[in-house]
Protein backbone atom coordinates (compact mmCIF):
# COMPACT_ATOMS: atom_id res chain seq x y z
CA UNK A 1 0.00 0.00 0.00
CA UNK A 2 1.76 3.09 -1.43
CA UNK A 3 -0.11 6.57 -0.88
CA UNK A 4 -2.93 7.19 -2.45
CA UNK A 5 -2.64 9.61 -5.91
CA UNK A 6 -4.98 10.85 -7.83
CA UNK A 7 -4.52 10.99 -11.18
CA UNK A 8 -6.58 13.23 -13.92
CA UNK A 9 -7.26 11.74 -17.32
CA UNK A 10 -8.20 13.68 -19.83
CA UNK A 11 -10.86 14.99 -21.33
CA UNK A 12 -9.19 15.06 -24.37
CA UNK A 13 -6.69 12.67 -24.43
CA UNK A 14 -6.12 10.16 -27.42
CA UNK A 15 -6.55 6.67 -25.40
CA UNK A 16 -10.10 7.57 -23.81
CA UNK A 17 -11.73 6.92 -27.14
CA UNK A 18 -13.15 10.76 -27.51
CA UNK A 19 -13.76 13.37 -24.72
CA UNK A 20 -14.01 11.61 -21.45
CA UNK A 21 -12.65 12.32 -18.48
CA UNK A 22 -11.59 9.98 -15.81
CA UNK A 23 -10.38 10.48 -12.36
CA UNK A 24 -8.76 8.28 -10.75
CA UNK A 25 -7.43 6.99 -7.62
CA UNK A 26 -4.25 5.11 -7.73
CA UNK A 27 -2.41 3.13 -5.41
CA UNK A 28 0.84 2.75 -7.01
CA UNK A 29 0.12 1.37 -10.75
CA UNK A 30 -3.16 -0.25 -9.51
CA UNK A 31 -6.91 1.65 -10.20
CA UNK A 32 -8.53 1.94 -6.82
CA UNK A 33 -11.27 3.99 -8.03
CA UNK A 34 -12.33 5.91 -10.92
CA UNK A 35 -15.07 8.69 -11.30
CA UNK A 36 -15.97 9.38 -15.23
CA UNK A 37 -16.90 12.39 -16.28
CA UNK A 38 -19.12 12.99 -18.75
CA UNK A 39 -20.41 15.60 -20.99
CA UNK A 40 -18.06 17.99 -22.58
CA UNK A 41 -19.41 16.73 -25.94
CA UNK A 42 -22.98 17.64 -24.68
CA UNK A 43 -24.94 19.74 -27.84
CA UNK A 44 -28.37 19.56 -26.13
CA UNK A 45 -29.47 17.22 -29.50
CA UNK A 46 -33.26 16.33 -27.04
CA UNK A 47 -33.84 19.92 -26.72
CA UNK A 48 -33.01 20.93 -30.15
CA UNK A 49 -35.41 18.36 -31.68
CA UNK A 50 -38.19 20.29 -29.43
CA UNK A 51 -37.13 23.52 -31.81
CA UNK A 52 -37.41 21.85 -35.16
CA UNK A 53 -39.84 19.83 -37.22
CA UNK A 54 -40.26 15.96 -37.37
CA UNK A 55 -37.82 15.59 -40.67
CA UNK A 56 -35.11 18.54 -39.63
CA UNK A 57 -34.30 16.39 -36.68
CA UNK A 58 -33.41 13.38 -38.27
CA UNK A 59 -29.67 15.14 -39.38
CA UNK A 60 -29.82 15.81 -35.86
CA UNK A 61 -29.79 12.53 -35.36
CA UNK A 62 -26.33 11.64 -37.69
CA UNK A 63 -24.54 14.00 -35.11
CA UNK A 64 -25.40 10.99 -31.54
CA UNK A 65 -23.23 8.29 -33.02
CA UNK A 66 -21.00 9.52 -35.43
CA UNK A 67 -19.83 6.26 -36.34
CA UNK A 68 -22.87 4.83 -36.79
CA UNK A 69 -24.80 7.25 -38.15
CA UNK A 70 -27.40 5.18 -39.85
CA UNK A 71 -28.63 3.53 -36.41
CA UNK A 72 -29.93 6.97 -35.20
CA UNK A 73 -31.81 7.84 -38.43
CA UNK A 74 -33.12 4.38 -38.38
CA UNK A 75 -34.39 3.95 -34.85
CA UNK A 76 -35.71 8.00 -34.85
CA UNK A 77 -37.09 7.07 -37.64
CA UNK A 78 -39.11 4.22 -36.58
CA UNK A 79 -40.39 5.91 -33.70
CA UNK A 80 -41.55 8.75 -36.09
CA UNK A 81 -43.62 5.78 -38.05
CA UNK A 82 -45.11 4.31 -35.25
CA UNK A 83 -46.19 7.45 -34.21
CA UNK A 84 -47.64 8.82 -37.43
CA UNK A 85 -48.99 5.39 -38.80
CA UNK A 86 -46.29 5.37 -41.69
CA UNK A 87 -46.17 1.92 -43.63
CA UNK A 88 -42.37 1.78 -45.25
CA UNK A 89 -42.36 0.10 -48.31
CA UNK A 90 -40.39 -3.06 -48.48
CA UNK A 91 -37.63 -2.34 -50.62
CA UNK A 92 -36.71 0.20 -48.40
CA UNK A 93 -36.73 -2.08 -45.07
CA UNK A 94 -34.34 -3.83 -47.14
CA UNK A 95 -32.13 -0.93 -47.87
CA UNK A 96 -32.45 -0.29 -44.13
CA UNK A 97 -31.13 -3.17 -43.04
CA UNK A 98 -28.08 -3.36 -45.67
CA UNK A 99 -27.08 -0.33 -44.88
CA UNK A 100 -27.23 -0.70 -41.14
CA UNK A 101 -25.23 -4.17 -41.24
CA UNK A 102 -22.66 -2.06 -43.82
CA UNK A 103 -22.53 0.12 -41.07
CA UNK A 104 -22.16 -2.11 -38.02
CA UNK A 105 -18.99 -3.68 -40.28
CA UNK A 106 -17.72 0.42 -40.26
CA UNK A 107 -18.56 0.84 -36.56
CA UNK A 108 -17.30 -2.67 -35.19
CA UNK A 109 -14.12 -1.85 -37.55
CA UNK A 110 -13.54 1.41 -35.41
CA UNK A 111 -13.62 -0.89 -32.42
CA UNK A 112 -11.86 -3.93 -33.34
CA UNK A 113 -8.69 -1.81 -34.72
CA UNK A 114 -7.90 0.39 -31.33
CA UNK A 115 -8.74 -2.51 -29.30
CA UNK A 116 -5.55 -3.45 -30.80
CA UNK A 117 -3.34 -0.26 -30.85
CA UNK A 118 -4.60 0.29 -26.68
CA UNK A 119 -2.30 -2.86 -26.15
CA UNK A 120 0.39 -2.08 -28.58
CA UNK A 121 -0.56 -3.93 -31.61
CA UNK A 122 -1.35 -0.75 -34.11
CA UNK A 123 -1.31 -3.09 -37.37
CA UNK A 124 -4.86 -4.14 -36.46
CA UNK A 125 -5.28 -0.45 -36.42
CA UNK A 126 -4.45 -0.42 -40.03
CA UNK A 127 -5.96 -3.41 -41.60
CA UNK A 128 -9.27 -2.49 -39.56
CA UNK A 129 -9.21 1.16 -41.26
CA UNK A 130 -8.99 -0.53 -44.65
CA UNK A 131 -12.18 -2.31 -44.51
CA UNK A 132 -14.38 0.30 -42.83
CA UNK A 133 -12.57 2.84 -45.74
CA UNK A 134 -14.24 0.86 -48.11
CA UNK A 135 -17.84 0.53 -46.45
CA UNK A 136 -17.25 4.50 -45.88
CA UNK A 137 -16.68 4.96 -49.56
CA UNK A 138 -19.86 2.43 -50.33
CA UNK A 139 -21.81 5.02 -48.54
CA UNK A 140 -20.15 7.83 -50.28
CA UNK A 141 -21.50 6.39 -53.68
CA UNK A 142 -25.04 5.32 -52.13
CA UNK A 143 -25.54 8.89 -50.55
CA UNK A 144 -22.36 11.44 -51.15
CA UNK A 145 -21.75 11.44 -47.75
CA UNK A 146 -18.77 9.81 -46.03
CA UNK A 147 -19.61 10.33 -42.08
CA UNK A 148 -23.48 11.86 -41.51
CA UNK A 149 -25.99 10.26 -44.03
CA UNK A 150 -29.01 11.71 -43.50
CA UNK A 151 -30.34 8.49 -45.45
CA UNK A 152 -33.20 6.74 -43.63
CA UNK A 153 -35.55 9.19 -43.43
CA UNK A 154 -39.50 8.84 -41.76
CA UNK A 155 -41.02 6.40 -44.51
CA UNK A 156 -38.59 5.32 -46.21
CA UNK A 157 -34.72 6.22 -47.72
CA UNK A 158 -33.94 9.36 -49.42
CA UNK A 159 -32.69 7.95 -52.48
CA UNK A 160 -32.29 4.27 -54.35
CA UNK A 161 -28.89 2.50 -54.79
CA UNK A 162 -27.13 4.01 -57.54
CA UNK A 163 -25.81 1.91 -60.55
CA UNK A 164 -23.31 -0.62 -59.81
CA UNK A 165 -23.39 -0.35 -56.30
CA UNK A 166 -25.05 -3.69 -55.58
CA UNK A 167 -22.21 -5.30 -57.39
CA UNK A 168 -19.57 -3.39 -55.07
CA UNK A 169 -21.89 -4.53 -52.19
CA UNK A 170 -21.33 -8.08 -53.14
CA UNK A 171 -17.36 -8.07 -54.04
CA UNK A 172 -16.92 -6.12 -50.64
CA UNK A 173 -18.91 -8.97 -48.61
CA UNK A 174 -17.04 -11.97 -50.74
CA UNK A 175 -13.64 -10.06 -49.14
CA UNK A 176 -14.42 -8.94 -46.05
CA UNK A 177 -14.48 -12.26 -44.04
CA UNK A 178 -11.15 -13.84 -45.48
CA UNK A 179 -9.62 -9.96 -44.25
CA UNK A 180 -11.30 -10.36 -41.11
CA UNK A 181 -9.87 -13.70 -40.09
CA UNK A 182 -6.62 -12.38 -40.72
CA UNK A 183 -7.30 -9.67 -38.22
CA UNK A 184 -8.13 -12.26 -36.19
CA UNK A 185 -4.87 -14.55 -37.16
CA UNK A 186 -2.41 -11.89 -35.92
CA UNK A 187 -4.44 -9.50 -34.01
CA UNK A 188 -6.34 -12.17 -31.38
CA UNK A 189 -3.64 -14.65 -31.77
CA UNK A 190 -0.88 -13.18 -30.51
CA UNK A 191 0.45 -13.69 -27.55
CA UNK A 192 1.29 -10.02 -25.85
CA UNK A 193 -2.77 -9.28 -26.98
CA UNK A 194 -4.13 -12.04 -25.46
CA UNK A 195 -2.10 -11.50 -22.45
CA UNK A 196 -2.99 -7.91 -22.17
CA UNK A 197 -6.49 -8.49 -23.00
CA UNK A 198 -7.61 -11.87 -21.47
CA UNK A 199 -9.42 -11.65 -18.20
CA UNK A 200 -9.16 -7.70 -17.91
CA UNK A 201 -12.31 -5.80 -17.16
CA UNK A 202 -14.64 -9.15 -16.31
CA UNK A 203 -18.51 -8.32 -16.82
CA UNK A 204 -20.28 -10.88 -15.53
CA UNK A 205 -23.30 -11.74 -16.70
CA UNK A 206 -25.59 -10.37 -14.17
CA UNK A 207 -23.46 -7.49 -13.84
CA UNK A 208 -24.11 -7.01 -17.58
CA UNK A 209 -28.34 -7.26 -17.16
CA UNK A 210 -28.67 -5.01 -14.06
CA UNK A 211 -26.27 -2.29 -15.18
CA UNK A 212 -28.28 -2.44 -18.68
CA UNK A 213 -25.59 -2.89 -20.74
CA UNK A 214 -26.17 -4.47 -24.45
CA UNK A 215 -24.90 -5.00 -27.69
CA UNK A 216 -20.89 -6.37 -27.81
CA UNK A 217 -20.54 -5.77 -23.78
CA UNK A 218 -23.37 -7.70 -23.00
CA UNK A 219 -22.86 -10.85 -25.43
CA UNK A 220 -18.99 -10.71 -24.46
CA UNK A 221 -20.67 -11.86 -21.22
CA UNK A 222 -22.45 -14.55 -23.17
CA UNK A 223 -25.90 -12.25 -22.59
CA UNK A 224 -28.26 -13.88 -25.51
CA UNK A 225 -29.77 -10.46 -26.07
CA UNK A 226 -29.99 -8.98 -30.01
CA UNK A 227 -32.85 -7.07 -30.32
CA UNK A 228 -32.24 -8.41 -34.01
CA UNK A 229 -33.48 -11.70 -33.15
CA UNK A 230 -35.31 -11.45 -29.46
CA UNK A 231 -37.71 -8.04 -30.92
CA UNK A 232 -37.09 -8.89 -34.51
CA UNK A 233 -37.99 -6.06 -36.51
CA UNK A 234 -38.12 -5.01 -40.33
CA UNK A 235 -37.32 -7.94 -42.65
CA UNK A 236 -34.51 -9.91 -39.83
CA UNK A 237 -37.29 -12.60 -39.36
CA UNK A 238 -36.55 -13.45 -42.87
CA UNK A 239 -32.81 -13.64 -42.57
CA UNK A 240 -30.31 -16.46 -41.24
CA UNK A 241 -27.32 -15.32 -39.02
CA UNK A 242 -25.87 -16.62 -35.46
CA UNK A 243 -25.50 -14.22 -33.05
CA UNK A 244 -21.94 -14.70 -31.35
CA UNK A 245 -21.52 -15.16 -27.77
CA UNK A 246 -17.94 -14.64 -25.36
CA UNK A 247 -17.76 -16.73 -22.73
CA UNK A 248 -15.59 -14.77 -19.99
CA UNK A 249 -16.61 -11.54 -20.58
CA UNK A 250 -13.23 -9.77 -20.82
CA UNK A 251 -11.76 -7.01 -22.94
CA UNK A 252 -10.64 -9.88 -25.23
CA UNK A 253 -14.15 -11.68 -25.63
CA UNK A 254 -15.88 -8.01 -26.17
CA UNK A 255 -13.55 -7.52 -28.85
CA UNK A 256 -13.91 -10.83 -30.58
CA UNK A 257 -17.54 -10.75 -30.48
CA UNK A 258 -17.53 -7.62 -32.70
CA UNK A 259 -15.28 -9.38 -35.21
CA UNK A 260 -17.20 -11.79 -35.60
CA UNK A 261 -20.69 -9.86 -35.60
CA UNK A 262 -18.60 -8.07 -38.41
CA UNK A 263 -18.54 -11.16 -40.62
CA UNK A 264 -22.09 -12.50 -39.97
CA UNK A 265 -23.00 -8.66 -41.04
CA UNK A 266 -21.78 -9.91 -44.38
CA UNK A 267 -24.02 -12.75 -44.55
CA UNK A 268 -27.24 -10.94 -43.42
CA UNK A 269 -26.11 -8.35 -46.11
CA UNK A 270 -25.81 -10.79 -48.88
CA UNK A 271 -29.16 -12.58 -47.99
CA UNK A 272 -31.04 -9.30 -48.38
CA UNK A 273 -29.49 -8.26 -51.90
CA UNK A 274 -30.79 -11.65 -53.02
CA UNK A 275 -34.59 -11.21 -51.61
CA UNK A 276 -34.25 -7.59 -52.41
CA UNK A 277 -36.78 -6.61 -55.23
CA UNK A 278 -37.37 -3.37 -57.20
CA UNK A 279 -40.17 -1.24 -55.97
CA UNK A 280 -40.39 2.26 -54.22
CA UNK A 281 -37.96 3.40 -51.44
CA UNK A 282 -40.34 6.32 -49.94
CA UNK A 283 -43.49 5.64 -48.37
CA UNK A 284 -46.64 7.37 -50.74
CA UNK A 285 -47.69 10.74 -49.88
CA UNK A 286 -45.32 11.37 -46.76
CA UNK A 287 -46.27 14.84 -45.65
CA UNK A 288 -43.13 17.40 -45.95
CA UNK A 289 -44.93 18.73 -41.97
CA UNK A 290 -45.13 15.57 -40.37
CA UNK A 291 -48.08 16.28 -37.71
CA UNK A 292 -49.10 13.05 -35.99
CA UNK A 293 -51.97 12.77 -33.48
CA UNK A 294 -50.72 13.90 -29.07
CA UNK A 295 -49.20 10.18 -28.16
CA UNK A 296 -45.95 8.90 -27.49
CA UNK A 297 -44.34 6.12 -29.31
CA UNK A 298 -40.98 4.22 -28.24
CA UNK A 299 -38.98 2.50 -30.81
CA UNK A 300 -35.69 0.83 -30.66
CA UNK A 301 -33.18 -1.14 -33.26
CA UNK A 302 -29.94 -2.84 -32.44
CA UNK A 303 -27.12 -0.53 -33.18
CA UNK A 304 -23.60 -1.46 -33.41
CA UNK A 305 -23.21 -0.64 -29.65
CA UNK A 306 -26.29 -2.36 -28.51
CA UNK A 307 -29.80 -1.56 -27.89
CA UNK A 308 -31.04 2.22 -29.62
CA UNK A 309 -33.88 3.46 -28.36
CA UNK A 310 -35.84 6.62 -29.34
CA UNK A 311 -38.73 7.65 -27.09
CA UNK A 312 -40.88 10.20 -28.84
CA UNK A 313 -43.53 12.16 -27.50
CA UNK A 314 -46.08 14.41 -29.60
CA UNK A 315 -48.55 17.13 -28.74
CA UNK A 316 -50.02 17.27 -31.45
CA UNK A 317 -47.63 20.17 -33.42
CA UNK A 318 -45.52 19.37 -36.38
CA UNK A 319 -42.77 19.62 -33.93
CA UNK A 320 -41.42 17.05 -30.88
CA UNK A 321 -42.68 17.71 -27.75
CA UNK A 322 -39.87 15.49 -26.29
CA UNK A 323 -37.16 13.49 -27.23
CA UNK A 324 -35.63 10.58 -25.56
CA UNK A 325 -32.54 8.85 -26.82
CA UNK A 326 -31.57 5.74 -25.27
CA UNK A 327 -28.23 5.55 -25.71
CA UNK A 328 -26.63 2.21 -25.13
CA UNK A 329 -22.88 3.67 -25.26
CA UNK A 330 -24.06 5.81 -21.86
CA UNK A 331 -25.20 2.91 -20.38
CA UNK A 332 -22.10 0.75 -20.97
CA UNK A 333 -19.65 3.53 -20.13
CA UNK A 334 -21.46 3.02 -16.64
CA UNK A 335 -19.83 0.05 -16.21
CA UNK A 336 -15.79 1.10 -16.51
CA UNK A 337 -15.85 2.13 -12.35
CA UNK A 338 -16.34 -1.71 -11.81
CA UNK A 339 -14.68 -2.85 -14.31
CA UNK A 340 -11.53 -1.28 -13.93
CA UNK A 341 -11.21 -1.20 -10.23
CA UNK A 342 -8.13 -3.58 -8.89
CA UNK A 343 -6.54 -3.35 -12.42
CA UNK A 344 -3.31 -0.95 -13.66
CA UNK A 345 -3.49 2.25 -15.07
CA UNK A 346 -2.53 0.94 -18.47
CA UNK A 347 -5.80 -1.96 -18.31
CA UNK A 348 -7.82 0.91 -17.61
CA UNK A 349 -7.59 2.06 -21.52
CA UNK A 350 -7.93 -1.07 -22.65
CA UNK A 351 -11.17 -1.72 -20.45
CA UNK A 352 -13.06 2.13 -22.10
CA UNK A 353 -11.74 0.74 -25.27
CA UNK A 354 -13.60 -2.66 -24.96
CA UNK A 355 -16.75 -1.00 -24.34
CA UNK A 356 -16.71 0.83 -27.33
CA UNK A 357 -17.81 4.43 -26.44
CA UNK A 358 -18.87 7.22 -28.76
CA UNK A 359 -18.96 10.27 -26.90
CA UNK A 360 -21.72 11.87 -29.62
CA UNK A 361 -24.12 9.31 -28.33
CA UNK A 362 -23.15 9.48 -24.17
CA UNK A 363 -23.45 12.89 -24.44
CA UNK A 364 -25.89 13.87 -27.06
CA UNK B 1 -45.34 -16.67 -17.45
CA UNK B 2 -46.33 -15.51 -20.88
CA UNK B 3 -46.89 -11.87 -21.46
CA UNK B 4 -50.85 -12.47 -21.11
CA UNK B 5 -50.66 -14.13 -17.80
CA UNK B 6 -48.38 -11.05 -16.81
CA UNK B 7 -50.82 -8.46 -17.87
CA UNK B 8 -53.70 -10.87 -16.20
CA UNK B 9 -51.40 -10.86 -13.06
CA UNK B 10 -50.82 -6.90 -13.61
CA UNK B 11 -54.54 -6.11 -13.95
CA UNK B 12 -55.37 -8.58 -10.75
CA UNK B 13 -52.59 -6.03 -9.10
CA UNK B 14 -52.99 -2.62 -10.66
CA UNK B 15 -56.51 -2.84 -11.56
CA UNK B 16 -57.54 0.92 -12.09
CA UNK B 17 -54.51 1.06 -14.86
CA UNK B 18 -55.48 -1.88 -16.38
CA UNK B 19 -57.61 -0.47 -19.22
CA UNK B 20 -54.25 1.22 -21.35
CA UNK B 21 -52.54 -1.77 -20.46
CA UNK B 22 -51.06 -3.21 -24.29
CA UNK B 23 -48.49 -6.58 -24.81
CA UNK B 24 -47.19 -5.29 -27.59
CA UNK B 25 -43.46 -5.16 -27.68
CA UNK B 26 -42.15 -1.63 -26.33
CA UNK B 27 -46.07 -0.13 -25.90
CA UNK B 28 -47.11 -2.24 -22.63
CA UNK B 29 -47.76 1.01 -20.19
CA UNK B 30 -48.86 1.10 -16.64
CA UNK B 31 -49.35 4.63 -14.70
CA UNK B 32 -48.95 4.78 -10.78
CA UNK B 33 -48.79 7.35 -7.97
CA UNK B 34 -45.32 8.14 -7.60
CA UNK B 35 -45.65 6.86 -3.86
CA UNK B 36 -46.33 3.43 -5.13
CA UNK B 37 -43.63 3.30 -8.08
CA UNK B 38 -40.87 1.75 -6.45
CA UNK B 39 -42.83 -0.96 -4.60
CA UNK B 40 -44.20 -1.65 -8.95
CA UNK B 41 -40.94 -1.61 -9.94
CA UNK B 42 -40.00 -4.12 -7.01
CA UNK B 43 -42.70 -5.92 -8.08
CA UNK B 44 -41.68 -6.12 -11.75
CA UNK B 45 -38.07 -7.37 -11.23
CA UNK B 46 -39.47 -10.17 -9.04
CA UNK B 47 -41.74 -11.15 -12.33
CA UNK B 48 -38.53 -10.93 -14.62
CA UNK B 49 -38.01 -7.98 -15.30
CA UNK B 50 -34.52 -7.75 -14.73
CA UNK B 51 -33.03 -4.98 -17.22
CA UNK B 52 -33.67 -1.24 -16.81
CA UNK B 53 -33.59 0.53 -19.88
CA UNK B 54 -34.06 3.59 -19.45
CA UNK B 55 -35.19 6.30 -17.04
CA UNK B 56 -36.67 9.73 -18.74
CA UNK B 57 -39.26 12.41 -17.77
CA UNK B 58 -42.00 14.65 -19.82
CA UNK B 59 -42.45 18.32 -18.97
CA UNK B 60 -46.51 18.26 -18.57
CA UNK B 61 -46.90 21.86 -17.13
CA UNK B 62 -47.90 21.34 -14.32
CA UNK B 63 -46.68 18.33 -13.68
CA UNK B 64 -43.35 15.90 -14.20
CA UNK B 65 -44.44 12.59 -16.23
CA UNK B 66 -40.98 10.48 -15.10
CA UNK B 67 -41.00 7.33 -17.38
CA UNK B 68 -39.15 4.08 -16.94
CA UNK B 69 -38.28 1.46 -19.56
CA UNK B 70 -38.22 -1.94 -17.85
CA UNK B 71 -37.66 -5.06 -20.04
CA UNK B 72 -37.73 -8.69 -19.45
CA UNK B 73 -35.61 -10.99 -21.43
CA UNK B 74 -37.10 -14.47 -20.31
CA UNK B 75 -40.45 -12.85 -21.81
CA UNK B 76 -39.62 -10.83 -24.34
CA UNK B 77 -41.24 -8.10 -23.45
CA UNK B 78 -40.93 -4.13 -22.03
CA UNK B 79 -43.05 -2.39 -20.00
CA UNK B 80 -42.82 1.36 -19.66
CA UNK B 81 -43.46 2.49 -15.91
CA UNK B 82 -45.04 6.32 -15.42
CA UNK B 83 -45.81 8.31 -12.67
CA UNK B 84 -46.42 11.67 -12.16
CA UNK B 85 -44.83 13.97 -9.41
CA UNK B 86 -45.33 17.99 -9.18
CA UNK B 87 -43.79 20.99 -10.73
CA UNK B 88 -43.02 22.03 -7.21
CA UNK B 89 -40.35 20.44 -5.33
CA UNK B 90 -40.67 16.87 -7.13
CA UNK B 91 -39.18 14.33 -5.30
CA UNK B 92 -39.62 10.36 -5.82
CA UNK B 93 -37.70 7.58 -4.18
CA UNK B 94 -35.40 6.00 -6.13
CA UNK B 95 -34.48 2.55 -8.13
CA UNK B 96 -30.64 2.58 -7.39
CA UNK B 97 -30.59 -0.20 -5.18
CA UNK B 98 -32.92 -2.37 -7.65
CA UNK B 99 -31.18 -2.05 -10.52
CA UNK B 100 -27.71 -0.16 -10.40
CA UNK B 101 -28.46 0.94 -13.98
CA UNK B 102 -30.11 4.23 -12.50
CA UNK B 103 -28.02 5.45 -11.15
CA UNK B 104 -26.64 7.49 -14.38
CA UNK B 105 -30.10 7.51 -15.98
CA UNK B 106 -31.30 9.65 -12.55
CA UNK B 107 -28.62 11.30 -12.43
CA UNK B 108 -29.49 12.82 -15.98
CA UNK B 109 -33.23 13.21 -15.29
CA UNK B 110 -31.96 15.30 -12.06
CA UNK B 111 -29.73 17.53 -14.31
CA UNK B 112 -32.30 18.19 -17.21
CA UNK B 113 -35.79 18.47 -15.25
CA UNK B 114 -34.39 18.70 -11.23
CA UNK B 115 -36.00 16.05 -9.89
CA UNK B 116 -34.87 14.74 -6.77
CA UNK B 117 -34.17 11.05 -6.34
CA UNK B 118 -34.24 10.02 -2.99
CA UNK B 119 -31.98 7.83 -1.87
CA UNK B 120 -29.92 7.96 -4.51
CA UNK B 121 -26.48 7.63 -3.32
CA UNK B 122 -23.92 9.93 -5.53
CA UNK B 123 -27.05 12.69 -7.11
CA UNK B 124 -25.07 14.98 -9.17
CA UNK B 125 -25.22 16.64 -11.83
CA UNK B 126 -24.04 14.51 -15.16
CA UNK B 127 -24.03 15.77 -18.38
CA UNK B 128 -24.07 20.18 -17.48
CA UNK B 129 -21.85 21.37 -15.24
CA UNK B 130 -21.81 21.41 -11.66
CA UNK B 131 -22.23 25.62 -11.87
CA UNK B 132 -25.12 25.22 -14.12
CA UNK B 133 -28.40 27.11 -13.37
CA UNK B 134 -32.03 26.12 -13.87
CA UNK B 135 -32.76 22.49 -15.77
CA UNK B 136 -32.60 22.98 -19.60
CA UNK B 137 -35.37 20.38 -20.64
CA UNK B 138 -38.15 22.18 -18.59
CA UNK B 139 -40.26 23.90 -21.16
CA UNK B 140 -39.94 27.37 -19.40
CA UNK B 141 -36.17 27.14 -19.43
CA UNK B 142 -34.55 30.73 -20.44
CA UNK B 143 -31.05 31.14 -21.29
CA UNK B 144 -29.50 34.12 -23.24
CA UNK B 145 -27.66 31.69 -25.68
CA UNK B 146 -30.72 30.10 -26.48
CA UNK B 147 -31.74 30.62 -30.17
CA UNK B 148 -35.26 29.77 -30.79
CA UNK B 149 -35.74 28.88 -34.88
CA UNK B 150 -38.67 30.91 -36.17
CA UNK B 151 -41.91 30.10 -36.62
CA UNK B 152 -42.34 29.71 -40.21
CA UNK B 153 -41.30 25.89 -40.46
Amino acid sequence: MTEELVVNIGPSHPSTHGVCRMVTTLDGEIVRHVEVVIGHLHRGIEKMAENRTYLQVVPLTDRLDYVGSMYANWAYCRAVERLAGIRVPERAEYLRVIVCELQRIASHMMSVGPAGADVGATTAFMYTFAQREQVVDLFEQLCGARLTYNYVRPGGVSMDVPEGWVDNVRAFCRSHPSAMAEVDRFLFGNVIARQRMKGIGVLAPEDAVAWGASGPVARGSGVSWDLRRDDSYSVYPRLDFDIPLGSNGDCYDRARVRLWEAIESCRIIEQALDQIEPGPVMAEAVPRLITPRPGEAYDHIEGARGSLGVYLVSDGTPRPYRMKVRSPAFCNLALVPMLAEGHTLSDLVVILGSLDPVFGEVDR
Amino acid sequence: MNINELREHLCSEYPDLCPLFSVEFGDGSLTVAAERLYSAASDMRDLGFDRLGMVTAVDRGETFELVYRVTSREMRAGIFLKAEVPREDPHIKSLCDLWPAANWHEREVYDMFGIVFDGHPDLRRILLTDDWVGYPLRKDYEDERMIRRPDYI
